[in-house]
């Protein structure tokens, strides 16, 4: 799960890492008012940055310094409602909601803080590099030995030592040193306490006058770790999600929304991403990514179906169910249900294999509906792109 | 011939008493698989569908002699229940459980570190030697015993990958699922030589996808030390980068983890690849027959 940059600093802040100080505004109204409390604390400028999840607003336009509070009100008006496009949006870009405004500050380096989860190493890896503000995966490959790793026992956390193996080499001053560990201690805290699969401090700014900030931070959770953490779960701005996943997902349905128009339903993740794979071999383009699961009821098949048939690119649909559990008779029980009861009018091409499959092709045959049968995957994929084709 | 599981094997269901841990426990039993009893912490004394229920791992290994696992627990505790086994020294532990929290998976894979057992999973089907024994929730008939070694980090792709086998005549030695997670216990690198040490395997069909750099380590390890013939198969071909396609370490993040990386690592080490997933059985009778000429 994604969380916003303020929520992000929200968290931290209560593990006390050092944030810029900042509030949160939905109007020019409220980001006046914000400013006009941040210059009253001192401030000599504020930045105002639109909320949205995903990486490079700078660069679209959804973050502007402004030296007086009019001149944030101003930038505020123009830039909610505003439709952003970064490189991580795709053309179609977010609207922007929401604006935290902060105050600036003496920037005089931007560094690099990170956390994730190394899978090879089965455990977290604290990344640092000097080379800040840049996007990481964009160091890595063009200069692998810039970023600092040390790998952390999930036992013992990070160690002191390793903090400062990864500050030294950032060009801290001495006297910033205890600050910095401290400053990654907390960060690793937060990582472990909260679930995070990653956190970002990008950049991580010294101060010409020697303090230490987050200037940025972005942290993802792990989804499978939310039922722990019912506060975090309430963070979560579906409004940044595609509505038919957010609709998905509460049926427990694995949906993710693409561009194609071969609409299709599967059991397994695996069969899914390989039945996208093989509606491209054979011409088409698939319209989502759909894994009904396991134990999938004739209640989600129902719901599955609704969701499939909203996306109104879709021009046909591919079933491709292997029957292991989930009995194919079922199934079919569950897919002729749906489809009487959504009226379906575009072609359904059905490719179902396993447990009872006779039985699971006689009650299909029975339902008098006009679905097309495959007999294998590749028959599957050419029948309903040809069906695609036609409708 | 089979690796890792026979007829010998004496299986432990952790989760026995839940609804799952029931309908696979007889569902194995039924396929000939000796399930030898369960445990269920707080029930312990009891029986549940004529198996003996223990508090603990350790009580049930004492009293059954069982030297393998099979986890049905919650995802909250299963990584628990994965560390109990480990403690009580099964050889081997298979963990179908599919949502446990990664930094529970992190603990549990460290503390597996220089103890005796070997996990499979989590979140997979489990593994099978057809005719043999079968400790895992695929459907037992589709596979039929036979020389090919699969090995495979999703379900019903392997359930497909088998039946293009099995209606080809062609059976299997082993089948198992490593699982759709960041953090495994068995990879491919590890299922691949117990392969290549297998007498009765002869070639070896991989299924790997997006996300992690696991089939690129696999490659490189086949390229120096396999002597079998391996056929690969990448789901998510056409998977968007930064989406996390339906398994939790189905993923491409930065850039990397691409399906095209993948096939590249495993077409320059040798690895015949099915581009097409309905390809998979018919590249491996081809690979079959390269290896019988050899």
């Amino acid at each position: 799960m994604k969380i916003h940059e303020y929520q992000a600093k929200g968290i931290l802040k209560k593990y006390g890492v050092a944030v810029p100080r900042g509030e949160v505004a939905e109007t020019a109204e409220q980001a006046e008012a914000a400013a006009q409390h941040l210059f009253g604390a001192g401030a000599s400028g504020v930045v105002v940055k639109a909320q949205i999840h995903a990486g490079g607003r700078g660069k679209g336009g959804g973050v502007k310094i402004a030296k007086s509070v009019k001149e944030a009100g101003e930038i505020a008006a123009r830039m909610l409602g505003m439709k952003l496009v970064t490189h991580q949006t795709g053309p179609e870009g977010r609207i922007v909601r929401r604006l935290l405004i902060e105050e600036t500050l003496p920037i005089e380096k931007e560094l690099y803080l990170g956390i994730v989860i190394d899978r090879t190493e089965a455990r977290p890896v604290f990344m640092a590099s000097a080379a800040g503000g840049m996007e990481i995966e964009q160091v890595a490959a063009e200069n692998p030995a810039a970023i600092l790793k040390e790998y952390i026992d999930p036992g013992l956390g990070l160690e002191g030592f390793q903090a400062r193996k990864l500050a030294f080499p950032l060009g801290l001053k001495p006297q910033q040193l205890n600050s910095a560990v401290q400053f990654m201690t907390s960060l690793y805290k937060a990582f472990a306490e909260t679930d995070c699969s990653l956190m970002e401090i990008n950049p991580f700014v010294t101060c010409t006058d020697g303090r230490l900030f987050a200037l940025d931070a972005k942290i993802n959770f792990d989804d499978n770790a939310l039922f722990r953490h019912p506060d975090i779960r309430e963070l979560r701005d579906i409004t940044e999600e595609d509505p038919l996943e957010v609709e998905a997902s509460k049926y427990n349905l694995n949906y993710i929304k693409l561009d194609g128009n071969v609409g299709c339903m599967v059991n397994g993740a695996g069969l899914a991403m390989a039945t996208m794979d093989i509606i491209k071999y054979a011409g088409g383009m698939p319209a989502n990514f759909l894994d009904v699961g396991g134990g999938a009821n004739a209640e989600q098949v129902t719901h599955a179906f609704e969701i499939l048939l909203s996306d109104k690119n879709v021009k046909a649909v591919l079933i491709n169910i292997f029957g292991g559990i989930l009995r194919v008779d079922t199934l079919a029980k569950g897919v002729v249900e749906a489809a009487s009861k959504t009226h379906i009018q575009l072609p359904v091409v059905l490719r179902l294999e396993g447990t009872n499959v006779e039985a699971g092709r006689e009650i299909l045959k029975q339902s008098g509906l006009n679905f097309i049968v495959a007999e294998t995957m590749k028959d599957a994929a050419e029948k309903v792109v040809a069906a695609a084709r036609a409708s | 011939m089979s690796i890792l599981v026979d007829k010998s094997t004496r299986v432990i269901v952790q989760g026995l008493t839940g609804r799952e841990g029931t309908f696979h426990a007889k569902t194995c039993a039924e396929y000939g698989t000796q399930i030898v009893g369960g445990v269920t912490p707080g029930k312990g004394g009891t029986t549940h569908e004529g198996w003996p229920v223990f508090n603990s791992m350790l009580e049930a290994v004492d009293k059954t002699g069982a030297d393998a696992s099979v986890i049905f627990v919650p995802p909250p505790y299963a990584a628990d229940a994965i560390m109990e086994a480990a403690d009580a020294e099964v050889e081997l532990i298979v963990c179908i459980t599919e949502g446990i929290p990664t930094l529970d998976m992190v603990r549990a894979w460290e503390f597996l570190q220089n103890r005796r057992s070997r996990l499979i999973g989590p979140n997979c089907p489990g593994i099978i030697s057809p005719g043999h024994c079968k400790i895992g929730i695929m459907p037992g008939h589709i596979h039929r015993e036979g020389p090919v070694g699969i090995i495979s980090r999703s379900g019903t792709l392997t359930y497909e990958a088998v039946y293009q086998l099995t209606t080809r005549g062609v059976g299997q030695s082993t089948a198992i699922g490593i699982g759709g997670d960041p953090i495994i216990g068995t990879n491919f690198v590890d299922a691949i030589e117990l392969f290549n040490r297998d007498p009765l395997t002869e070639a070896v069909v991989m299924i790997g996808e997006i996300g992690g750099d696991a089939e690129e380590t696999a490659a490189e390890y086949v390229k120096t030390h396999m002597r079998k013939a391996v056929v690969g198969f990448i789901a998510g071909q056409t998977a968007p980068p930064g989406r996390r396609m339906g398994h939790a370490g189905a993923i491409i993040s930065g850039g990397k983890g691409t399906a095209a990386e993948k096939i590249k690592a495993m077409e320059a080490a040798g690895i015949h690849v099915a581009r097409s997933p309905a390809d998979i059985g018919e590249t491996v009778i081809a690979a079959l027959g390269v290896t019988a000429r050899a």
